[in-house]
C-alpha cells in the first residue's frame, strides 16, 4: 500500500515541478484576517490581501505583470424581481431566477481589467462584475439575462456587497502585491474565497485560490440568530416578556416621578 | 454609536434607533394609538429589510401599550367582555394574517399591497380624523355648538344575529361584529406591523357605537394581545423579529410614551386630534408617492 502510494506521489510530482523550470512564476497570497467575527461593534471590515511573486531564480523578467486579486462570498440561489409601472404604480412584475449569485464580489486589480486580459479570458476566470456567471434557470433570452445582471449588480454595488476597483492593487518592484477590499455590514456569513491571479501579456499565467476567509457571527449574534431560527417559540416568548417588561417598567419609574 | 442588528444583519446607529422609537413613543402617548403605522415605513426607509421592520415594530408596539393598558384599567376603562372577543378575533386574524404573508411573498407582491393597504387606510382614516376635527375646532370658534352625536352603531352591525349585551360598552350587539373587526385588524398587524388603534378607535366608535370612554382603553387591550400573538406567529414563521432592535426602539418608545402622555394632558384635544390627523394623512401620502414615483431600486432580491 505504503509502496504504490509513493509510487503515485512519484509519477504526480514531475508535473509541478516541471512547470516551475519551464520558468513559471509562483504566488504566494495572503490575507490579513482569515476569520471575521460579527459581533455587536461590527460594522463592516477591511481586508488586506498582499502576497509575493516568486520568480524562478529570484530574477524578474522583463515587461509589466499585472495582478487581480478576487474575492467570493458564498453563493445561492435567488430570485430577482423587476418592478415596472403598471396602471400607474411601480409593482413587481417580471422576474428571473438565479441558481447560484454570489453573496458578495469583490475585485480590485493593478489596472482595468480589459486593459489586461482579453473579453474571452475574462469571461473564463469571471473578472469583473460584467463577466458573473448567475446561472439563471428556465428559457430566458440572453439580453434578458444580461438586463437583470445589470440590475443586480447595480444594486449590490450600491449596497457595496460587488465592487470593482481597478487600479488598487499595488506591485512593488514586480515582487510584492497588496489590495485592499473593503466589507459592508450586511455582509452574509459564510466561506469567502480569494482569488489571485498574475497575469503576463494578456495571459493569466498564475492562478492561485487557496486562502479562505471564514465570516461569522459569534458570541451574543451567534446566539440570537440560533434561537431565532431554532427555538422560535422560546424567542418569541423572550420577545413578548421583554417588551411587556419595559413597558411597565417605564410606567412604573415614571409613575414615582 | 453602531450596533449590529443579528437578524436583520447589518449596523445601524443606535441614537437613530432609539430617537425613531421616543418620537413614535411620544406620539403614541398623546394619542393613544400603538405607533407602529410610524415605526415599519421609518424603519424600512432606514434600510431594514421590511419583514424584519415589520415583525420587530410589531414587538415594540406591545411595549408601548402595556402602561397604557395599565392606566385605562386603573380608571376602568378598559371593557374585558368587548376586548376578549376582539382579541380573540385578532388571534384568528394573525395567523390569517400569517398564511397571507406568505402567499404574498410567494407571489412577489407583498411590498405592493402593504404599501397599498397602508396609503388607502391611512388615507382614509386620516381624511376622516381631519374632516373631524375640522368641524369641532370651527364649530367652537363660531361659538355655536355641534349638534350633539347620536351615538348608534351602524346598520349592518344590527342585521348581525345574536346579541350579547357589552356593559361599559352601552351595547347590545351581536359578538360576531367586534370578532370581523379583531379579525381584520389582526391580519393588518401581521402584515403591517401596526397595532391596529388607528384603524380600531374609529371603527369601535363609528361602526360598533361603543361609548368613548372605553374606546381607547378596549382598542390598546387589544393591541396588546394582538401584538404579542403577532410576535410570536412571526418568530415562529418568518422568524424576523430582531430582538436587539426591538429592545432598542422599546427603550426609546416607552419613554417617549410617558412623556407624550404628560404632554397631551396639557394639549386641547381638539388640536391634538387634528396633529394626529396631519401625521396620518402626510404619512398616508408619502407612500402613495412611493408607490406612483419610480423607486430608487427596480430591483429586489428574494432569497430561496
Amino acid at each position: 500500500m505504503i509502496i504504490r502510494l509513493l509510487l503515485l506521489l512519484a509519477f504526480l510530482m514531475p508535473l509541478p515541478a516541471l512547470a516551475q523550470s519551464a520558468g513559471e512564476p509562483k504566488l504566494v497570497p495572503d490575507v490579513s484576517q482569515r476569520k471575521i467575527n460579527i459581533q455587536s461593534r461590527f460594522t463592516g471590515a477591511e481586508l488586506l490581501m498582499f502576497g509575493a511573486i516568486i520568480y524562478p531564480r529570484g530574477v524578474a523578467p522583463e515587461g509589466q505583470v499585472d495582478v487581480a486579486v478576487v474575492l467570493r462570498g458564498p453563493t445561492r440561489p435567488i430570485i430577482l424581481r423587476e418592478k415596472q409601472k403598471v396602471a400607474g404604480i411601480w409593482v413587481n412584475a417580471e422576474s428571473i431566477d438565479f441558481r447560484s449569485a454570489p453573496a458578495y464580489y469583490a475585485i480590485a486589480s493593478s489596472r482595468p481589467i480589459e486593459k489586461i486580459v482579453d473579453a474571452r479570458t475574462a469571461a473564463i476566470y469571471e473578472l469583473g462584475l460584467k463577466k458573473l456567471q448567475l446561472s439563471p434557470t428556465g428559457e430566458i433570452q440572453t439580453r434578458e439575462v444580461r438586463r437583470f445582471t445589470n440590475g443586480l449588480v447595480e444594486l449590490n454595488r450600491k449596497g457595496g456587497l460587488f465592487a470593482e476597483a481597478p487600479g488598487e492593487v499595488d506591485i512593488t518592484d514586480q515582487v510584492l502585491y497588496r489590495a485592499r477590499l473593503t466589507l459592508p455590514s450586511s455582509v452574509p456569513e459564510g466561506r469567502y474565497v480569494a482569488e489571485t491571479l498574475l497575469i503576463r501579456d494578456g495571459r493569466v499565467i498564475m492562478a492561485d485560490d487557496s486562502v479562505v476567509v471564514e465570516i461569522s457571527k459569534t458570541g451574543f449574534e451567534r446566539f440570537v440568530t440560533i434561537m431565532a431560527q431554532d427555538y422560535g417559540l422560546l424567542y418569541g416568548a423572550f420577545a413578548v416578556l421583554i417588551s411587556l417588561f419595559l413597558g411597565w417598567f417605564a410606567g412604573y419609574v415614571f409613575g414615582r416621578l | 454609536m453602531d450596533i449590529y442588528l443579528p437578524i436583520a444583519g447589518l449596523s445601524v446607529n443606535i441614537v437613530v434607533i432609539i430617537l425613531l422609537g421616543g418620537a413614535v413613543g411620544m406620539l403614541s402617548g398623546m394619542f393613544g394609538v400603538g405607533g407602529g403605522f410610524l415605526t415599519t415605513p421609518l424603519l424600512i426607509f432606514y434600510g431594514i429589510p421590511p419583514t424584519v421592520a415589520a415583525a420587530s415594530a410589531s414587538t415594540q408596539v406591545t411595549g408601548a401599550s402595556v402602561s397604557g393598558v395599565f392606566a385605562h384599567m386603573r380608571r376602568g376603562g378598559v371593557d374585558f367582555h368587548m376586548g376578549a372577543v376582539l382579541v380573540v378575533g385578532g388571534l384568528l386574524g394573525t395567523l390569517f394574517g400569517a398564511v397571507l404573508f406568505e402567499l404574498l411573498e410567494a407571489w412577489g407582491q407583498a411590498d405592493t399591497v402593504i404599501n397599498i393597504l397602508y396609503t388607502v387606510l391611512l388615507g382614509g382614516i386620516g381624511g376622516l380624523m381631519a374632516k373631524d376635527a375640522w368641524q369641532s375646532l370651527s364649530a367652537k370658534r363660531s361659538g355655536k355648538p355641534l349638534p350633539p352625536s347620536k351615538r348608534r352603531h351602524h346598520p349592518l352591525v344590527a342585521s348581525l344575529p345574536g346579541r350579547w349585551r357589552f356593559y361599559r360598552s352601552g351595547l347590545y350587539i351581536s359578538p360576531l361584529a367586534p370578532l370581523i373587526l379583531g379579525f381584520l385588524t389582526g391580519i393588518l398587524t401581521m402584515l403591517l406591523g401596526v397595532g391596529g388603534g388607528f384603524i380600531m378607535v374609529p371603527a369601535m366608535l363609528y361602526i360598533l357605537g361603543m361609548s368613548a370612554n372605553v374606546v381607547v382603553g378596549t382598542s390598546l387591550f387589544q393591541i396588546l394581545f394582538v401584538t404579542m400573538s403577532s410576535t410570536m406567529v412571526h418568530s415562529l414563521t418568518t422568524r424576523a423579529v430582531d430582538i436587539v432592535l426591538a429592545i432598542f426602539l422599546l427603550i426609546g418608545s416607552v419613554t417617549g410614551a410617558q412623556i407624550g402622555a404628560r404632554l397631551a394632558q396639557r394639549m386641547r384635544p381638539d388640536y391634538l386630534r387634528f396633529l394626529l390627523a396631519a401625521i396620518v394623512l402626510i404619512v398616508a401620502l408619502r407612500m402613495a408617492v412611493g408607490l406612483g414615483w419610480q423607486p430608487d431600486e427596480i430591483y429586489t432580491v428574494q432569497f430561496l
